[in-house]
């Protein structure tokens, strides 16, 4: 026997069985991006100051478009989810709210789509 | 709840409940706020990632200039200011991890932890323009 309400049955909405999806996922972004922020911080750092073709041969390494994927990636998401929540917590206005909240996703595929396109070309001597 | 903000007792004030200005501002508190504040900055600061990769892909020239436009006095404070908000909001959100473990939540560690994330988010970044300026000396 179900313990539902006979008014949540005939709503038909339950749990959305995603709970805790965006919290999770906030974390394991997170985790993900300690490491490769670190390493992205060390490599800017290493070398600033080069020119163009250290900049390329920098680039044309596999493991530094792997990680620069990576990181973009894991950004993109990562920041996707926390401006979701800046928006939720202080936008009231359904239209406004609903608005931002798509604008916050199309500018996070932006980002990621035109940061990871330059890396892919980078990384394939383009 | 219409009844108390139209003042359906006769245009009575009503008591609020205290907000954010009754509060002493405190460590554990102001970081809190600055760990949304930087992740905001870092949200339009990833367009710089962006475009960083976008020059280098685009060719020499467009390479130039983005190093022209980073390296002015403009464009080095706002590239340290991005670098301060982006070491913060790592050793912040190294702290949040820490808490989901449920652990260091104890009010004196929770304010030591604050401190440590604040000295080490002076001390690493310093140490990062030290080492990317001893580079531009080695690249020169």
């Amino acid at each position: 026997m179900s313990t539902r309400t006979p008014l949540s049955r005939a709503r038909g909405l339950g749990s959305a069985r995603s709970g805790v999806h965006h919290f999770w996922m906030q974390r394991v972004t997170a985790v993900a991006l300690v490491p490769l922020v670190v390493w992205l911080i060390a490599s800017l750092a290493y070398h600033a100051g080069a020119d163009y073709e250290s900049a390329r041969a920098f680039f044309a390494q596999p493991i530094a478009g792997a990680l620069l994927l990576l990181l973009i990636g894991a950004s993109a998401y990562h920041m996707k989810l926390g401006m979701q929540v800046i928006i939720e917590d202080y936008i009231h206005k359904e239209g406004t709210k609903l608005t931002l909240l798509m604008l916050n996703s199309f500018f996070c595929v932006a980002v990621a789509l035109l940061g990871g396109l330059a890396i892919i070309k980078l990384s394939f001597g383009g | 709840m219409a009844d108390a903000k139209l003042g359906g007792s006769g245009g009575v004030e009503r008591p609020l409940s205290p907000h954010l200005q009754v509060y002493r501002w405190t460590i554990p508190m102001a970081l809190s706020i600055l760990h949304r504040a930087t992740g905001a900055a870092l949200y339009a600061g990833t367009l710089l990632l962006v475009w960083w990769v976008a020059a280098a892909a685009a060719g020499p020239d467009a390479y130039a200039n983005a190093q022209l436009v980073v390296g002015s006095i403009y464009g080095r404070f706002v590239l340290f200011c991005f670098s301060l908000a982006l070491v913060f909001h790592l050793l912040n959100g190294i702290r949040h991890l820490v808490w989901d473990t449920g652990r260091g939540f104890a009010v004196p560690t929770a304010k030591a932890s604050g401190w440590l994330v604040l000295i080490l988010t002076l001390v690493l970044t310093l140490a990062a323009w030290f080492v990317g300026y001893a580079a531009m000396e080695f690249h020169r």
